[in-house]
C-alpha cells in the first residue's frame, strides 16, 4: 500500500481554481455563512419518521461527523443534503443558497456537492481517469485533462490513470472515488460509510490518510459511520443521531467525557451507572465519596456515568465487589463486576494482569475528571 | 450578472418542483399505451351486454370450443409438467450414458413452433402418412394409430413443443437447490426420492409453476396447431368469426371470454406460486450431487431423453431439412428464390422494428418505475406483462379496435380541416402491428431491460448526479453501456417471438405483407406442405438463438460461481 | 434539464417516425414478368396512374406464387402486372378502405360469392365490352357486367376404386345412406367449402330435410380431415372409401404421381329436380374497380383472360375448368370427362352461411 502525497501547496491551488458559474455573490455569501445549514428537516418514508426536526450547521472547512446506529437516519440526512431526496419539511441552505424548501429543490446536479460511498460506485465501464473526469464535462478539455492529472496525482494513481475498476485493490478504489468527488471543486462533500468495505487495517491507514488531506485541502466534509471510534477519530465535529432526532453535537471530546444523554453515553463504548446521592461537597456512592461540584437539589439520587477506566480493580480477599466476566481484548481486560448492591459495573485491566471469574476484587474509583451524571428518571 | 442568474435558477427550479416529473409522466404513457387494446376489449367485449350475440355463440360451437380450451389446458399443462419435471430431475440428479449432452440438448424443441411441430406430425403420423403406410405395409392388416387430428393428438403435439418451458425453469431451479436442505433430508432419514419429493420439488415450485403458466399462455395463444390438428379453441374461434365469417361482435365476445380464462389463470397462479419467500434469492446452491444409474435403468433413462428428443426435435428437423430440398430442387427455383429472400427480409425487417420499439420503451419504462417516487408507477410497471399472458387472437382485436377508432377520428379531422379522407394510416399498417407486438412482448423486453438495470447500483446514480450529470444524462451516460449485454439480449428475446409470431401477424399484417409465419400458415391452409417447409426450417433456425443464449448463460453463470468458489 | 434531455431526444424520435412512415409507404409485394424485385418506387409510379402500361391487381388466388397466364399476358402486351395477395374479405375491406385512393384497378377473388358481394358494396364498375359478352357464358357474368368468372373450381366426390364402384355413387345426398357408415371422410365445418355445400342442400331441399342428411354424413364419417389433399391421400391409403374433394386437387396429385389411386365421379348429374341439379361449384373470377385509374389496361386483361388462349392458361394455372364450355381444358382434366354444373348463384351460399353452420353444429358435424 502506498501512501497518498500530500502536496503543500495543493490548498491554495485547489481553492483558487473555482468553478465556473459561481458567482461572486454566492462566494461573498460563503464568507459569512456557514458552508451548510440544515434548519428543522423532517423526512417520513409511509408514514416512519427518517428524520425529525434536524438542526445543525457545518463551518467552512469543518469535518462534521454524523454517527449513530444503524437505522438512526444518518443517510437520509445525506442524500437529503445531495438532493437524492426532498425534505418534508425545512430547509437545507449550502453556502448560503436555499436549496431545499418545501417542494421547490435544486437538482442533485446543480448543487455542487460530491458524494463518496460505501461501494465507492465507481463506474465499471469507465477507466480510472474517466471516472475522474466524470464530473468535469462542462471544463474546457486541457483544464479538464490538467485537473485529472493533479486529482491522480494526489491520491498517488497516476499511473493506474489506463486501468479499469475491476483492476484495481479496494484501497485503490476508494481514493479513485475520493478523487472523482474531489475534482469538481465540490462545496461540500459527503462521505457516506466510506471505509466500512476495508478490513481494519487497511481501514485505519486510509482513515489517517483522507483525514489528513481533508484538512490539508481545507474541504468542508460530512462525513456518516455508526462506528463510534471512528467518528471521534475522524470529527472536528460529531453529531450523534438516534431515532431520527439529533441527541448532541460537539467536539469528539466533549461527546466522550459530557454526553447530553444516556444514549450518547452508552453509544461510545462499555460504560456503568452507578446510583449516588446528592451532598453539598459531592456525591455518596457505594464505592465511596466523590467530591465534584453538583447543580442537583442536596439529598436527591441521581445516576453517575462511569466508564471502565474511571475505575480501578484491585484484587483484594476481603473486596466487597466480584468478578463475574472476563473479555480479553488485546490491550487490555474488560470485566463485569458485580457490586454489593446487585449492579454490574465495567472495568478494566492492563493485558498482563488477568483476574479470574470469581475473584473478589476491590473498586477503586479514580477518574481524574468531573464525572457526568443524570437525574435518575431522566434520560 | 451571476447572482441574478442563481436567483432566476433558484425560481425555475421552485416551479418545476410543482409539474409531474418528466420520467414518471413518460413511464406513465408507455404503461398506458400498452394496456389501452387489453383495456379495449375488456370495455366492448364484457361491459356491453349483448344477450343475442350471446345466444349465437353458443348454438353454433362455443361449447365445443370452450370443452377443447379447457381439455387442451388440463392435458398439455399436466402433460407438459410432469414430462419438463421429470426429465429435469433425471439429468440433474442422475448420471447415464449422453446425460451431459441431453442436459442442454433437451431444451432445443423450443425452437419449434407448435403449429410447425403440429404439421409435420400430422403429416408423418395420420392415415395417409408413411408411418401408417409402413405399418399396414408390414403388418399386412388394418392397423391404425389412433387419429392424429384429435385432442389427445393436439396435447401430445403441444406437450413436445412446451415443455422445455417447465424443464428450463425447473433445472434451473434443481441446479440452485441449496445441497444443504437436500443433503439434511437425507440425514433425517429420507430416500433419495423421498427427498425429491419432500425437499427439492415443493422448494422449486413457485420454477414450476411460472413454467407452467408460460405453457397455457401458450396453450391459450395458439391458432395454427389446434387448426391443423382440427381441434378448434376460443382463439380459433376468434379468427374464424372475425375473418371466414364476419362477425365482429361475436368475436368481440368471444375475445372477452378469453380474457376472462387469461386472468383467471392468472389469480390461480399467484395462489399456485406459494410464499415468494421459498425462492432462494441468495442460495448458494452446488445443485443435488448426482448418483451414477446402473444397468437397465441407465439405458432406459438414455431412451427416453431420445425419444423425447427424436420427437420433439429431430424428427421434424429432419423432415423440414428433407422438404425443403425438394422444394430447392424444382424447376422454377430461380424466380422463387428472390421472393422467399423478400419474405425473410419482410420478416427481419418487422422483427428488427419490435424488437428496437419494445425494448427502447421498456428503457424509458424501466428507468422511470426506477426513478419515480408514486407507487403508481411500480404497479403499471407490473400490469404491461399483462400483454404477454393474453392470447394473440385477443390482442389483435384490441389493437384492432383502438387503431380504428384512432383512425376515424383523424379522418373526422382530416376531412373537416383539408376536406380528404386519409384512409386507414394506423390500422393494417406497420405501426399498428409494431405496437401490437410491442404490447405483446413488453413483458420479455422488460424483464430483460430490469434485471440489468437492477445489477446498477443506485449509489452509481446517485455520484453521477452529484457530479452534475442530469437524469437523462445518468442514463445515457452509466446505464446504457452497462446494460447493454442484457438490453441486447432481451432485444434479440422479442425479435425470435416476433419470427414466431402467428395470431397477432394473421390479424394485423400490413395488407399484401408477407412473413415466415404467414407463409407457412398459408402454405399449409393449401396443404402444400413441401412449400411451407423452407419458412418452418428459417423460423426453427431462428428459434435456435435464445435456445443457445440460454444454454450460454447458463454456462457462463457456472463459471463465474466456480470463479466465486475459488476465491472464497 | 428535462428540457435539454428533449433537445437531444427529438432528433431520435424524429428518425424513428421517419423509419416508420418510411416502412408504411407501400411495399406490397408485385410481380412483374421481367424483374421479380420491386421496390417502393415502382410501387409508386403505379399509382400515378400515367404509365397506362401496368394493371395493378388485388388478388386472392394464392396458388403457388406466379401464375403463367399473367406472364403469357405481359410478355404479349407488354402490359405489366403487379399484384397484392390477401383473403377475400380482407381484399373487400381493403377497397372500402382505400375508397378513391386504391391502388388496385382489378379484383380477383377464388369465391364467387365475395366477388358478388363487392359488386354490392359498389367497389367495381361495369365494364361495356363485347369481347367479354361473347366469350364468357350468361350464367357466368353479373347481368350488370360488374363482374366475370373465368374459371370454374368443382367440389366433388371422389373414392377408391378397389373398393367401391362408379355405381354405387349418385349424389352428395346419397352419401347420407347407412351403407357409408365409417367409410366418410369429410372437410370439418369450420371449412368454408363445407358450409357452401351444405348451404347449397340448404337451399335445394328447406332446413329439416338438408338437416337429415347431413346428420348421415356426419354418423358416416370416418375422420374430419382439414385438407382436401389429405382427404385425397387418406383415401389412396385405404383409410376410408369415398370423400368429398375439389377436383384440382386430385389434379395435383395426378401431375406428381399418374397411378394415384383415387378417381372422381361427378355427383348428381341424372335425375329430376334437386338430384340433378349438376356437381357443386364456384368460380374464380374479376371484376374492375370502382376507382381503378388504369381502366384501359385493366380491360385488356379481362378480354385477354376471356380468350381462348388466355383461358385455358389461366384455368390450366390451377387445373381449372374454363367457363366457356368451347375452351380446351388441362391434359390431366382430359380424361374425366364432361359434367352438369349446378349454376345456383353463389351468393345464395354466402347468404345461408350461417343456416349452414348452425345446422352442422345441430347435428354433431365436428
Amino acid at each position: 500500500m502506498r501512501g497518498m502525497s500530500v502536496r503543500k501547496e495543493l490548498p491554495i491551488q485547489a481553492r483558487r481554481t473555482s468553478v465556473p458559474g459561481d458567482g461572486s455573490w454566492a462566494a461573498a455569501m460563503k464568507e459569512q455563512s456557514p458552508a451548510l445549514a440544515v434548519e428543522g428537516v423532517t423526512k417520513c418514508y409511509n408514514g416512519v419518521v427518517a428524520v425529525k426536526g434536524l438542526t445543525f450547521t457545518v463551518q467552512p472547512g469543518e469535518l462534521m461527523v454524523l454517527v449513530g446506529p444503524s437505522g438512526c437516519g444518518k443517510t437520509t440526512v445525506l442524500r437529503l443534503i445531495a438532493g437524492l431526496e426532498h425534505p418534508d419539511e425545512g430547509r437545507v441552505i449550502l453556502a448560503g443558497q436555499c436549496v431545499s424548501e418545501g417542494k421547490s429543490v435544486v437538482p442533485p446536479e446543480h448543487r455542487r456537492v460530491s458524494l463518496m460511498f460505501q461501494d465507492y460506485a465507481l463506474f465499471p465501464h469507465l477507466t480510472v481517469a474517466e471516472n475522474v473526469a466524470f464530473g468535469l464535462k462542462r471544463w474546457p478539455r486541457a483544464r479538464r485533462e490538467e485537473r485529472v492529472r493533479e486529482m491522480l496525482e494526489m491520491v498517488s494513481l497516476s499511473h493506474l490513470a489506463t486501468r479499469y475498476p475491476h483492476e484495481l485493490s479496494g484501497g485503490e478504489q476508494q481514493r479513485v472515488a475520493l478523487a472523482r468527488a474531489l475534482a469538481p471543486n465540490p462545496r461540500l462533500l459527503l462521505l457516506d460509510e466510506p471505509f466500512s468495505n476495508l478490513d481494519i487495517t487497511l481501514r485505519v491507514q486510509m482513515r489517517e490518510e483522507i483525514r489528513d488531506l481533508l484538512k490539508a485541502l481545507h474541504i468542508t466534509a460530512l462525513f456518516v459511520t455508526h462506528d463510534q471510534e471512528e467518528a471521534l477519530f475522524m470529527g472536528d465535529r460529531l453529531a450523534v443521531l438516534h431515532r431520527g432526532r439529533l441527541e448532541q453535537i460537539g467536539p469528539p471530546e466533549e461527546i466522550y467525557h459530557r454526553p447530553a444523554t444516556r444514549f450518547v453515553a452508552t453509544f461510545f463504548g462499555p460504560t456503568s451507572f452507578i446510583r449516588a446521592t446528592v451532598t453539598p461537597n459531592g456525591l455518596h456512592t457505594e464505592l465511596g465519596f466523590l467530591p465534584q461540584r453538583m447543580s442537583a437539589s442536596v439529598g436527591s439520587e441521581v445516576d453517575v456515568l462511569i466508564r471502565p477506566d474511571d475505575v480501578e480493580l484491585v484484587p483484594d480477599e476481603k473486596g466487597t465487589a466480584r468478578v463475574v466476566k472476563r473479555r480479553f481484548l488485546g490491550m487490555h481486560h474488560l470485566y463485569d463486576v458485580l457490586l454489593p448492591s446487585g449492579r454490574t459495573l465495567s472495568g478494566m485491566s492492563r493485558h498482563v494482569h488477568a483476574y479470574p471469574v470469581g475473584m473478589r476484587v476491590r473498586v477503586v474509583l479514580r477518574p481524574g475528571h468531573e464525572l457526568r451524571w443524570f437525574p435518575v428518571d431522566g434520560k | 450578472m451571476t447572482a441574478r442568474r442563481s436567483w432566476i435558477r433558484y425560481h425555475e427550479v421552485r416551479l418545476r418542483g410543482f409539474l409531474p416529473d418528466g420520467w414518471t409522466f413518460g413511464a406513465l404513457v408507455v404503461a398506458v399505451l400498452v394496456m389501452l387494446p387489453l383495456m379495449v376489449v375488456v370495455v366492448q367485449a364484457l361491459l356491453s351486454p349483448a344477450p343475442e350475440v350471446w345466444q349465437h355463440l353458443w348454438r353454433t360451437r362455443l361449447p365445443d370450443m370452450l370443452a377443447n380450451t379447457v381439455v387442451l389446458l388440463v392435458g398439455v399443462g399436466s402433460g407438459a409438467l410432469l414430462l419438463g419435471t421429470g426429465l429435469a430431475w433425471l439429468v440433474t440428479a442422475y448420471r447415464f450414458p449422453g446425460q451431459r449432452v441431453f442436459s442442454w440438448a433437451l431444451v432445443l424443441p423450443l425452437a419449434i413452433p407448435a403449429y410447425v411441430l403440429a404439421y409435420v406430425f400430422m403429416v408423418i403420423f395420420d392415415t395417409a402418412g408413411p408411418v401408417q403406410y409402413l405399418l399396414r405395409l408390414w403388418l399386412e392388416g388394418n392397423v391404425s394409430l389412433p387419429p392424429i387430428r384429435s385432442r389427445g393428438g393436439a396435447i401430445l403435439v403441444m406437450v413436445l413443443a412446451l415443455y422445455p418451458y417447465v424443464y428450463l425453469l425447473a433445472r434451473a431451479a434443481f441446479h440452485e437447490h441449496a445441497t444443504g436442505t437436500f443433503h439434511v433430508a437425507r440425514v433425517l432419514g429420507a430416500s433419495r426420492t423421498e427427498a425429491f419429493f419432500r425437499v427439492v420439488l415443493p422448494m422449486a415450485r413457485p420454477s414450476l409453476v411460472a413454467g407452467l403458466s408460460l405453457v397455457l399462455m401458450e396453450v391459450l395463444t395458439e391458432v395454427g396447431a389446434v387448426r391443423f390438428l382440427n381441434v378448434p379453441t376460443l382463439s380459433d374461434g376468434i379468427f374464424r368469426l372475425w375473418y371466414d365469417m364476419v362477425n365482429r361482435e361475436a368475436a368481440i365476445r368471444l375475445a372477452g371470454l378469453l380474457l376472462l380464462f387469461t386472468f383467471g389463470g392468472l389469480v390461480l397462479e399467484r395462489g399456485l406460486r406459494g410464499p415468494r419467500s421459498y425462492m432462494q434469492h441468495t442460495a448458494v446452491g452446488y445443485g443435488i450431487p448426482q448418483v451414477p444409474l446402473s444397468g437397465m435403468r441407465k439405458w432406459a433413462a438414455t431412451l427416453l431423453c431420445v425419444l423425447v428428443l427424436g420427437a420433439a426435435f429431430v424428427l421434424p428437423v429432419i423432415q423440414l431439412l428433407w422438404w425443403t430440398g425438394q422444394t430447392l430442387g424444382q424447376q422454377e427455383i430461380g424466380l422463387l428464390l428472390p421472393i422467399y429472400w423478400r419474405y425473410v427480409r419482410n420478416t427481419w425487417f418487422l422483427a428488427t422494428l419490435a424488437a428496437v420499439s419494445a425494448v427502447g420503451l421498456a428503457i424509458l419504462l424501466a428507468y422511470g418505475v426506477r426513478l419515480s417516487r408514486t407507487s403508481l408507477t411500480p404497479l403499471l410497471a407490473r400490469s404491461v406483462a399483462l400483454g404477454y399472458a393474453v392470447p394473440g387472437a385477443v390482442l389483435g382485436l384490441g389493437v384492432l379496435l383502438t387503431l380504428s377508432w384512432v383512425d376515424h377520428r383523424l379522418n373526422v379531422v382530416s376531412r373537416a380541416v383539408m376536406g380528404v379522407s386519409l384512409g386507414l394510416l394506423l390500422t393494417g399498417s406497420f405501426v399498428g402491428l409494431t405496437y401490437a407486438y410491442v404490447v405483446r412482448f413488453m413483458a420479455v423486453a422488460y424483464g430483460g431491460v430490469e434485471a440489468s438495470l437492477e445489477k446498477v447500483s443506485a449509489a452509481m446514480e446517485d455520484a453521477a448526479r452529484s457530479l452534475g450529470s442530469t437524469r437523462g444524462r445518468v442514463l445515457l451516460d452509466v446505464h446504457l453501456p452497462l446494460i447493454r449485454a442484457g438490453t441486447v439480449t432481451a432485444a434479440l428475446m422479442v425479435f425470435v417471438d416476433v419470427v414466431k409470431e402467428l395470431p397477432v401477424t394473421l390479424m394485423l399484417r400490413p395488407f399484401g405483407y408477407e412473413t415466415l409465419a404467414l407463409w407457412v400458415w398459408q402454405e399449409v391452409s393449401e396443404s402444400l406442405w413441401e412449400n411451407a417447409s423452407f419458412p418452418a426450417l428459417v423460423i426453427v433456425i431462428t428459434g435456435l438463438i435464445p435456445v443457445i443464449i440460454t444454454n450460454r448463460l447458463a454456462h457462463i453463470g457456472k463459471i463465474s460461481r466456480n470463479n466465486a468458489d475459488r476465491r472464497g | 434539464m428535462q428540457a435539454l434531455l428533449g433537445i437531444r431526444i427529438l432528433p431520435v424520435v424524429a428518425a424513428v417516425v421517419l423509419v416508420i412512415l418510411a416502412a408504411c409507404a407501400p411495399v406490397t409485394p408485385v410481380i412483374t414478368p421481367e424483374t421479380t424485385g420491386p421496390t417502393g418506387e415502382e410501387a409508386a409510379e403505379a399509382m400515378t396512374g400515367e404509365d397506362a402500361a401496368v394493371v395493378y391487381i388485388y388478388s386472392s388466388r394464392h396458388y403457388g406464387q406466379m401464375e403463367a397466364a399473367f406472364v403469357e399476358f405481359s410478355r404479349e402486351t407488354g402490359i405489366e402486372v403487379r399484384f397484392s395477395f390477401g383473403k377475400d374479405a380482407a381484399l373487400r375491406e381493403r377497397l372500402k378502405a382505400e375508397g378513391e385512393f386504391t391502388p388496385a384497378d382489378v379484383l380477383f377473388t377464388v369465391d364467387g360469392g365475395n366477388l358478388w358481394l363487392a359488386a354490392q358494396e359498389g367497389l367495381l364498375q361495369p365494364v361495356a365490352s363485347p369481347v367479354l359478352q361473347k366469350n364468357i357464358p350468361e350464367a357466368w357474368r353479373d347481368p350488370n357486367n360488374r363482374w366475370f368468372a373465368f374459371s370454374l373450381r368443382v367440389r366433388t366426390i371422389a373414392y377408391n376404386p378397389e373398393r367401391v364402384t362408379p355405381d354405387e355413387l349418385s349424389t352428395y345426398e346419397a352419401l347420407a345412406d347407412p351403407r357409408w357408415e365409417g367409410r366418410l371422410c369429410m372437410r370439418p365445418s369450420t371449412n368454408v367449402y363445407t358450409q357452401s355445400l351444405v348451404a347449397s342442400l340448404i337451399h335445394q331441399y328447406g332446413y329439416e330435410k338438408a338437416r337429415e342428411i347431413v346428420a348421415g354424413w356426419a354418423r358416416n364419417t370416418k375422420e374430419f380431415i382439414d385438407s382436401d389433399t389429405r382427404i385425397l391421400e387418406t383415401i389412396a391409403a385405404g383409410g376410408c372409401d369415398v370423400g368429398i374433394a375439389n377436383h384440382y386437387y386430385l389434379a395435383r396429385l395426378v401431375v406428381k404421381n399418374p397411378d394415384f389411386p383415387v378417381k372422381l365421379f361427378w355427383a348428381n348429374q341424372v335425375g329430376e329436380g334437386p338430384e340433378g341439379r349438376g356437381v357443386h361449384a364456384n368460380f374464380s373470377g374479376a371484376g374492375i374497380t370502382r376507382y381503378a385509374r388504369n381502366v384501359e389496361s385493366a380491360r385488356r386483361l379481362l378480354e385477354w383472360l376471356s380468350t381462348s388462349r388466355g383461358m385455358a392458361l389461366f384455368a390450366a394455372g390451377n387445373f381449372e375448368y374454363p367457363v366457356n364450355p368451347e375452351v380446351e381444358v388441362h391434359e390431366i382434366l382430359k380424361p374425366w370427362g364432361n359434367f352438369k354444373v349446378d349454376t345456383t348463384p353463389v351468393e345464395i351460399y354466402s347468404e345461408l352461411q350461417d343456416d349452414a353452420i348452425r345446422l352442422m353444429d345441430e347435428v354433431g358435424y365436428q
